[in-house]
């Protein structure tokens, strides 16, 4: 069990993070710490699956001297999935804050329960 | 709030020092619109009964309780998948099959590119990316719907003309590094396909040299150069250009048809087909598009 | 290769290249760029579901010089172009039937991006629909979320931004979940494309190796499309998006957004778990008790609400509950009524947000039930249409709610243990649907204190007309001549088993 644990550290600290992330998401209030709290979950997301391309002892794949043998090279293609998620993270985030930048405008508050009961009020004094 | 905006920037400081900075002062440096909602913004809705609002506030008390079980579970099933993976780093693993054999071993030859990063992401792989940088245009779009103010010629917000007329640190500083930071961007650009780098790193680096710029001259130095306009122009562009050359490297290749594009030498600056290209296009878009939302989120437009 | 193959890539490709022109032109254009896409998708998927029907066989189509596992794929059969053609007609609908109150509710300058964003999600659903990849199903799943908040978010109320908070938060958890299960199926097999991914799970399922990691894996891809979606537990961002968005919008997102998600679940389960790995696993049993309670819970929530827009909001999760019902029933038959429903739902629910618009419209914009008595006098045309999908929403005969029900009864009747909680939570959702959609109906066309007005006509209202004339007509026809639908999902389904 600590055996498996200990091959499997960087996997493991990975989903650790992620539920991390996962908590924060779900348990805070203020709309910064959520975005907060998704960051952490996406970069560990990515984490997992960079590791995955690790191979011990081995080259970044880049072939710089000709040798096109795989055996020297660590994986390239989670790399590459790593690169695409970053982007579709980086732009959830914007439009994450943007939002939070319009909820604040209006409401003078980042906390959300008290956005939510103002939202109620407004409706309140309307009808 | 009046006296809270009118701290200064030493004061601001020494709070975050004290680390008692509170990160909603932060958003003050754009001041916020104290607009109470107008009559046609506000709409007839319905009244909520206060059984809800009972029910609400019990589920506010037990909420953070059972999202941290949520939290404990989430990680115990997580780990539980981790420990039974095969061990992390081994050479035998599976994501270490044909897949990757062929893009290492045949890539080079196969797409021209020298970083094998590359040539999976813009050419074995390339639907992925297409639909990557179109996430990245789709957020820019919901950003402009979001914050774009309806006033076209919007005043230069306060704070930042205060940076801008009593800062020389930053001016000089930028002075000098904006050009340096331009160039590097633009190196890791072209030299996506030869070496770690490509569109999206270097646009990003770019964008960031655009925004140093114009928090230290001012957007009406870069207005000539990035307006509404030939942002969009540029974007849109530069999305068609991908979109459609992609498009006729799959249908040649669905089709069993040569590309009119040759592979070259690999490790010239000029080869690897479709991948310079594209990264130039991707390059701009992910500059405009990182200047953009720096932009919008400051002052409301372009 | 025969030239029809290469359609789904064009339409594809065409969505993304309109989207991206949308944004340079005025209002009115890219209204038209749109409504042309959206006739231009469906007329090429009736293109390729003739070839599907032609070949009799699913079409592998490499995005690229490389085969599967190294490129990319796209891979169609019967069921990918027909519901991408229905998705595109009832998007057409929406757009064209909401136009009115698109102009009502969002500033000048921002409309041509509401089209920008309404190309890039039809973009997006045929990706949905079409892809072999899970990668790729990722990607577009998160052009999706961003695309379904731009069209949520452009009505400039408070409650709308709220609820896009909400709903990103949600869908967010979703995508996050999703990808996570990806890295896993990733880090035991080693593939991305379905074909591959299928047979790498069945070797180590035959195996005598770890299951844990492989279960963990579908379980976190299960939950974070059933997130995206809107099943029972996870239905609370439903009333808010869809009660405070423009008609068009909550069209849109309840009818095609949601449904989306569930195809490539439904793919996912067909083409990668398998279904033998999947109704083995118990998943399945989840799913259908989610589905069964939050039929049952959705309508109940209807019944309590006060204002027109939420109660079909809420209609809208317990309808997602009848096609989890039928997912977690039995792979044919139950998959079927499943494919069946979404169809119904996809065709009925728009339907009901943009006549509901109407009638409210008529009644001075209130959404309040106390404000809509009699609308439907004030407005016959969108009283007649919300009358149509509210009976198409109860199950009456004739129209495709009846078919959908009667196929999930059918799916029960070869179960043993389900058959009787299956036909119980049939009932009881029906005559709760029945209750409050009767209520509604009875009190739009109360007569009783009727201030003589002039009714709007259709002739001033054509854009709605013309959505509503295609959608009931679609609802009707279908309902009547349900059988040609059901043998060609039923062939398209035998096609991916």
């Amino acid at each position: 069990m600590l055996d498996s644990l200990w091959n499997n550290r960087i996997p493991a600290a990975a989903v650790l993070l992620f539920a991390v992330g996962f908590t924060t998401l779900l348990l805070h209030r203020n709309l910064l710490k959520k975005i907060i709290g998704l960051n952490i979950m996406d970069t560990a997301a990515y984490l997992f699956l960079a590791s995955l391309g690790y191979i011990a002892g081995r080259k970044p794949p880049i072939i710089t001297d000709g040798n096109t043998d795989p055996a020297a090279y660590a994986n390239p293609l989670p790399a590459g999935l790593v690169l695409t998620g970053i982007v579709v993270s980086v732009s959830v985030t914007a439009l994450m804050l943007a939002l939070t930048l319009r909820l604040y405008r209006r409401y003078h508050t980042l906390d959300l329960d008290k956005i939510y009961m103002m939202a109620r009020d407004e409706q309140e004094d309307e009808t | 709030m009046k006296s809270k905006k009118k701290t200064k920037v030493s004061e601001r400081l020494r709070a975050w020092d004290q680390s008692s900075f509170d990160l909603t002062d932060a958003l003050e440096l754009n001041p916020p619109l104290p607009k109470a909602p107008t009559p046609e913004d506000r709409e007839s809705l319905p009244v909520i009964d206060r059984i809800e609002a009972r029910q609400f506030a019990g589920f506010r008390k037990i909420y953070p309780w059972l999202a941290g079980l949520l939290g404990l579970v989430m990680s115990a099933f997580l780990l539980l998948g981790v420990l039974k993976l095969p061990p992390y780093g081994a050479a035998d693993n599976p994501p270490h099959n044909e897949v990757m054999d062929r893009y290492v071993g045949e890539g080079m030859h196969e797409t021209g590119a020298v970083n094998t990063v590359a040539g999976v992401i813009l050419d074995y792989r390339a639907f992925d990316t297409l639909g990557e940088s179109h996430v990245l245009y789709t957020a820019a779009a919901a950003v402009l719907i979001l914050l774009l103010s309806s006033s076209r010629k919007g005043e230069e917000p306060p704070e930042l003309r205060r940076i801008m007329e009593d800062d020389p640190i930053l001016r000089n500083t930028a002075k000098v590094v904006v050009p340096f930071v331009l160039l590097f961007g633009v190196y890791i650009i072209l030299n996506g396909h030869l070496g770690p780098g490509g569109g999206f790193a270097g646009g990003a680096i770019l964008g960031g040299g655009l925004i140093l710029y114009a928090i230290a001259f001012g957007y009406e130095s870069l207005e000539r150069l990035i307006n509404d306009r030939s942002y969009r122009v540029t974007i849109a562009a530069c999305l068609c250009f991908y979109s459609a050359a992609k498009c006729y490297s799959f249908y040649c290749g669905a089709n069993g048809l040569e590309t009119i594009f040759s592979t070259g030498t690999p490790g010239a600056i000029l080869s690897a087909g479709l991948i310079l290209p594209l990264n130039v296009a991707v390059g701009l878009v992910v500059a405009l598009t990182m200047y953009g939302f720096y932009s919008v989120f400051q002052r409301g437009r372009i | 290769m025969s030239f029809a193959a290469n359609l789904p890539l064009f339409s594809i490709v065409a969505c993304l290249i309109c989207a991206a022109l949308s944004s340079l032109l005025r209002e009115k254009a890219a209204a038209w760029v749109t409504r042309i896409l959206a006739l231009a998708v469906a007329a090429a998927a009736a293109a390729v579901l003739v070839l599907a029907l032609k070949t009799g066989q699913t079409t592998t189509y490499r995005m690229g010089h490389y085969p599967h596992p190294w490129g990319n794929e796209l891979r169609f059969g019967i069921l990918e172009p027909l519901f991408s053609g229905v998705f595109a007609l009832v998007l057409l609908a929406c757009t064209v039937g909401g136009s009115r109150e698109l102009v009502r509710d969002i500033s000048r300058s921002k409309r041509s991006l509401y089209y920008v964003m309404c190309d890039l999600l039809l973009a997006t659903l045929l990706a949905l629909l079409y892809t072999n990849d899970v990668f790729t199903g990722y990607v577009f799943i998160e052009i999706c979320t961003i695309a379904s908040c731009g069209i949520l978010m452009i009505r400039r109320i408070g409650r709308t931004t709220l609820a896009a908070v909400r709903y990103m938060i949600f869908s967010l958890i979703g995508s996050g979940l999703f990808l996570i299960g990806v890295v896993f199926l990733y880090a035991q097999t080693g593939h991305l494309l379905m074909p591959n991914l299928k047979a790498a799970i069945a070797e180590i399922w035959a195996s005598g190796q770890s299951r844990t990691p492989l279960m963990i894996a579908i379980c976190l891809m299960t939950l974070g499309l059933c997130i995206k979606s809107g099943l029972f537990p996870f239905h609370y961002w439903m009333p808010d998006t869809y009660g405070y968005a423009t008609p068009c919008s909550s069209g849109i997102l309840s009818g095609l957004v949601s449904k989306g998600y569930i195809f490539l679940l439904i793919k996912l389960i067909l083409n990668v778990f398998g279904r033998d790995v999947f109704y083995a696993s118990g998943i399945q049993n989840v799913l259908y008790l989610l589905g069964v309670v939050g039929m049952v819970v959705g309508s109940v929530s209807a019944m309590r609400e006060n204002d027109i827009f939420r109660m079909v909001a809420f209609s809208s999760a317990a309808q997602i509950g009848y096609i989890y019902m039928g997912i977690g029933l039995s792979p044919e038959l139950g998959i079927l009524a499943s494919l069946f429903h979404i169809l119904t739902h996809a065709i009925t629910k728009p339907l009901l947000f943009l006549s509901a618009s109407g009638l409210v419209t008529a009644s001075g914009g209130d959404k309040r039930f106390r404000a809509l008595l009699g609308a439907a006098h004030r407005n016959p045309g969108a009283g007649f249409a919300f009358a149509v999908g509210s009976l198409s929403m109860i199950g009456l005969p004739l129209t495709m709610g009846f078919i959908a029900k009667y196929l999930f009864a059918f799916a029960a009747f070869r179960e043993n243990l389900r058959l009787v909680p299956t036909l119980l939570a049939l009932a009881v959702s029906t005559v709760l649907n029945a209750y409050y959609f009767t209520r509604t109906l009875i009190r739009i066309f109360n007569t009783r204190d009727l201030q003589p007005t002039a009714p709007v006509r259709l002739r001033s209202q054509p854009h709605f007309a013309l959505a509503a004339a295609l959608l009931i007509g679609a609802n009707l026809s279908l309902g009547i001549l349900a059988q040609p639908l059901i043998t060609l999902l039923r062939k398209g389904l035998a096609m991916v088993l």
